[in-house]
C-alpha cells in the first residue's frame, strides 16, 4: 500500500447513501481516509452508516437529509457537500428503487414516480454536478445503473427503460466532459444480494454488496467508462442484445 | 430466498419466512407475527440450534455496521451482524484483538454472544460474553433493553449463551485485548498418547492459547496421539493477513455419501500426525491460519455428502486418571462409525456469564461424524450416557440430537433461564430439548 498514490482526504459525495451497495462502496473510500458527505431519506439510516465509516477511518463524515424527487432541493444539498468538505472530488450516484412492473403496468402514476426516482431525478443531479465539475476542470461523476438498461423486457421494463434512458443521458455526458478532464463512469450490476432482494431466490449470479462495492470503487481509480460488475455480465448482455427483435419478442424474460 | 440451513446440514429444515433486519433504529413489529421466530447470523451452529422449522427467521446478516471504537481502550460498539473477521481486519493493523475467537471467523457478534463461544484461550480468558460489557436486547414487546452485568443483568446472564431464545441482539459492546503484532508464535509438539497430552496440558498457564488434534482412530497403545499446539501473539514482519479474504479453495458441491468413511478418515488422520515429522517444531506464523484452520477450504461442510454430520462437543470434568475423557475415547474407536481429526483441550476455570453457557472446568473434545442414521445416533447418546455419568455437558451450539432428560442434567439452571425465554422466540433446538 505504501508505494499507491495518497488517497486520504479525497471528498466524495454520494447521492442514496444508505443502500448496501453505496455503503460498500464508502466503505472502501473510508479505509483509505476519504472525506463523504452522505445523502438519504432517513436520518437515523445516514446517522447508522456515518458512523461506520468513521470508525473504519474516514477523516470526515458529514450528511444530509434529500429525498431525490425534491428537485428544488438538489443544489442546496451539492454546495453544502462542497462547502462542508472544502470542494467536491467524486459524486457517487446510487439512489433507485426497484418498481413493481405489474404495478407499473396499472398505474400510471405508478410508472412515471418510478421514471421520476430512477431517470429524471438523476438527470436534475447530472445536471448540477456536471456544470460544477466542467467548470473546474475537475473530478468524477459515478453512476449505478443497472444491467437491466441494456435490453427492454417484460418483467422490467419501466425500471430498464429509465436505467437505459440514463445510460443514453451519461454516454453524452462522458463525451461533453472529455475535454474538460471529467470522468463519466456507467456502472452496471448485475444481481445483487441484498435486503432489497431478500426474497428472491438466490443463483451463482447473485454477487455479495462487499464485491460489488470494491468493484465500484476500482472501477473509479481506474477510471473506466462503463464498468459491469461482475465482469461476466458483460458478455451474458452482449449475447441477450445480440438477438433480433423478431425471437426476442417471443421470449418470456 | 436464500437456503437457510445449518453448518452440519442435519437436520433439515424448512422456514416458512425470512424477515431481514436491516436497521438497528427501526426494530419490526415483532409481537404482530403469527408463527416463532429465531435470530440467524450466518449459519455456522452445526445442528438444530441455529433453526426454526416451521417458524420464521430473523436475517441480521444486514445488520452489520461498527458503531464506535476507541483505539486508546480497545472497547469496540458494533452491530450484532458484524463477522469477527471484519472486527479483526479493523482492530489488528491497530494492534487490538478479540478477546476470545472460535475455530472459523465467519461468525456474527450476535451469534458468538448467543452460543457463549470459546477458544484457544479459555483457560486464561474464559467465554467471549466474559467480555462482552453490554448489549441491546430487542423482545418481541418491542421493548429495547441495554443489558449487562450491572443493568438487567438476570437478562444479559440468560441471553448470553441463550442460543437466540431471549430477543434479537441489535449490538453490543466488547472489550479487546492488545497484542503486539499479527503474528503468532507457534509450537507443535507431537504426541504418542492420551498420558502425553496430559503432562503437556500441564503447561498450558504459560501460554496464552493450547489446543492439540487426535487421532481417534487410533488404538491400543497409540490411543489418543496427537498434535499439541501452543503459542502467544506476536509481531508480524509486513502487512498482516487481511481476514476478509475468502479461502481459495470451496467444495463446490455435496460429494458422494460415503466419501468420508473409516478407511478415508485414517489415511487422512495419519498423514496428519506423519506430516509432523520432528518431535517439536517452533515457528513464527500469521494468526489467520492459526485460529480459524476450518476457514482453508469455503463450504467444507459439503465434504459429507448430502446427508451431513453431527459434530459432537462435550466437557468432561478432571477425574483421577481422567477416566471418562478415556471411557469415550474407547468407545469411539471401537464404534465402527468415522469419527474426523478432534480437538482436545482442557478448559480454565474462569467462570462463564451464561446460565446456558457449555464451559465448565475440565476436558473438552471435538469430533465430526458422517452422519449415518440410527448408528451415529445411538453411538452419540452412548456418549451423552458417559458424559452425563461423569457430570460434563454437551454443546447445544453444535448439537442436533441431545435428549430432554440429557439436556436438564447438563444446563441444571434450564429453569431460571426458560422464564427469560421471549415469548414469540423458540428454536428446533428449544422445543426438542423442551419435549416432557
Amino acid at each position: 500500500m505504501s508505494s499507491a498514490p495518497d488517497r486520504s482526504g479525497r471528498r466524495v459525495l454520494v447521492i442514496g447513501a444508505t443502500s448496501a451497495i453505496a455503503t460498500e462502496t464508502a466503505r472502501v473510500f473510508a479505509a483509505y481516509g476519504a472525506r463523504l458527505f452522505l445523502t438519504g431519506r432517513h436520518p437515523d439510516r445516514l446517522e447508522a452508516v456515518a458512523a461506520d465509516l468513521r470508525v473504519r477511518g474516514a477523516m470526515q463524515v458529514e450528511t444530509a437529509r434529500l429525498d431525490v424527487t425534491d428537485i428544488g432541493g438538489h443544489a442546496g444539498v451539492i454546495d453544502a457537500a462542497a462547502a462542508g468538505m472544502g470542494g467536491l472530488d467524486v459524486v457517487l450516484i446510487a439512489h433507485g428503487t426497484l418498481p413493481d412492473q405489474r404495478r407499473c403496468e396499472e398505474s400510471v402514476a405508478e410508472s412515471l414516480a418510478a421514471m421520476q426516482v430512477n431517470f429524471t431525478a438523476t438527470v436534475a443531479l447530472l445536471t448540477l454536478v456536471a456544470n460544477r465539475f466542467e467548470s473546474a476542470r475537475h473530478g468524477c461523476i459515478a453512476v449505478i445503473g443497472s444491467v437491466a438498461g441494456d435490453r427492454g423486457r417484460q418483467s422490467n421494463y419501466v425500471y430498464g427503460a429509465a436505467k437505459g434512458g440514463l445510460e443514453r443521458f451519461l454516454e453524452g455526458l462522458r463525451n461533453r466532459l472529455f475535454r474538460s478532464g471529467v470522468d463519466v463512469i456507467t456502472i452496471k450490476p448485475g444481481f445483487v444480494d441484498t435486503p432489497m432482494t431478500a426474497q428472491v431466490p438466490k443463483n451463482a449470479l447473485f454477487a455479495s454488496p462487499r464485491r460489488v462495492g470494491r468493484a465500484i470503487y476500482r472501477a473509479i481509480e481506474s477510471r473506466r467508462s462503463v464498468v459491469y460488475i461482475p465482469w461476466f455480465w458483460r458478455p451474458i448482455m452482449c449475447l441477450v442484445t445480440a438477438l433480433p427483435e423478431s425471437i426476442f419478442r417471443r421470449l418470456r424474460l | 430466498m436464500r437456503t437457510y440451513q445449518s453448518w452440519g446440514r442435519y437436520p433439515r429444515a424448512s422456514h416458512t419466512g425470512v424477515l431481514p433486519i436491516v436497521w438497528r433504529t427501526e426494530p419490526p413489529p415483532l409481537d404482530r407475527l403469527d408463527r416463532s421466530i429465531l435470530p440467524f447470523g450466518l449459519g455456522r451452529s452445526y445442528g438444530d440450534s441455529c433453526l426454526n422449522d416451521g417458524g420464521l427467521l430473523l436475517d441480521t446478516k444486514a445488520l452489520d455496521r461498527l458503531i464506535a471504537f476507541d483505539a486508546g481502550n480497545g472497547l469496540l460498539r458494533c452491530e450484532a451482524g458484524v463477522t469477527l473477521a471484519a472486527i479483526l481486519a479493523l482492530t489488528v493493523p491497530k494492534g487490538w484483538f478479540l478477546p476470545v475467537v472460535p475455530g472459523t471467523r465467519w461468525v456474527s457478534v450476535g451469534g458468538a454472544i448467543a452460543n457463549d463461544i470459546h477458544g484457544k484461550n479459555h483457560h486464561r480468558a474464559g467465554t467471549f460474553g466474559a467480555h462482552v460489557v453490554r448489549l441491546e436486547l430487542l423482545r418481541s414487546s418491542g421493548d429495547r433493553l441495554v443489558c449487562s452485568p450491572e443493568e438487567n443483568a438476570e437478562l444479559f446472564h440468560a441471553t448470553v449463551g441463550g442460543l437466540g431464545l431471549t430477543g434479537l441482539i441489535l449490538w453490543a459492546e466488547i472489550r479487546l485485548n492488545r497484542i503486539p503484532g499479527a503474528g503468532i508464535a507457534l509450537e507443535r509438539i507431537r504426541f504418542g498418547s492420551l498420558d502425553e497430552f496430559f503432562t503437556l496440558t500441564e503447561s498450558d498457564q504459560q501460554y496464552e492459547y493450547t489446543v492439540a488434534w487426535v487421532d481417534c482412530l487410533a488404538r491400543g497403545r497409540r490411543l489418543g496421539r496427537g498434535i499439541f499446539m501452543r503459542g502467544d501473539h506476536a509481531g508480524w514482519p509486513g502487512a498482516p493477513p487481511s481476514p476478509l479474504v475468502e479461502a481459495r479453495l470451496r467444495v463446490p458441491c455435496d460429494a458422494p455419501a460415503g466419501l468420508i468413511n473409516r478407511a478415508t478418515m485414517r489415511a487422512f488422520n495419519e498423514l496428519y500426525y506423519r506430516r509432523q515429522v520432528r518431535g517439536r517444531t517452533r515457528s513464527l506464523v500469521p494468526y489467520t491460519p492459526f485460529f480459524f484452520p476450518l476457514d482453508t477450504v469455503a463450504d467444507w461442510s459439503r465434504l459429507y455428502g448430502a446427508a451431513g454430520f453431527l459434530q459432537y462437543q462435550c466437557v468432561v470434568p478432571e477425574q483421577p486418571g481422567s477416566a471418562g475423557m478415556r471411557e469415550i475415547f474407547e468407545r469411539m474407536t471401537r464404534s465402527g462409525e468415522a469419527p474426523s481429526l478432534a480437538v482436545l483441550k482442557r478448559f480454565g476455570d474462569v467462570p462463564s456469564p451464561g446460565l446456558l453457557s457449555f464451559p465448565r472446568p475440565g476436558l473438552t473434545l471435538a469430533v465430526d461424524f458422517a452422519f449415518r442414521g440410527q448408528r451415529t445416533l445411538a453411538l452419540l447418546e452412548d456418549l451423552d450416557r458417559v458424559v452425563r455419568d461423569a457430570g460434563g455437558a454437551v454443546y447445544p451450539a453444535k448439537d442436533a440430537r441431545m435428549s430432554p432428560e440429557s439436556f436438564r442434567r447438563f444446563f441444571p439452571q434450564w429453569e431460571r433461564f426458560a422464564v427469560h425465554v421471549d415469548p414469540k422466540f423458540s428454536s428446533s433446538f428449544w422445543r426438542r430439548v423442551q419435549r416432557s
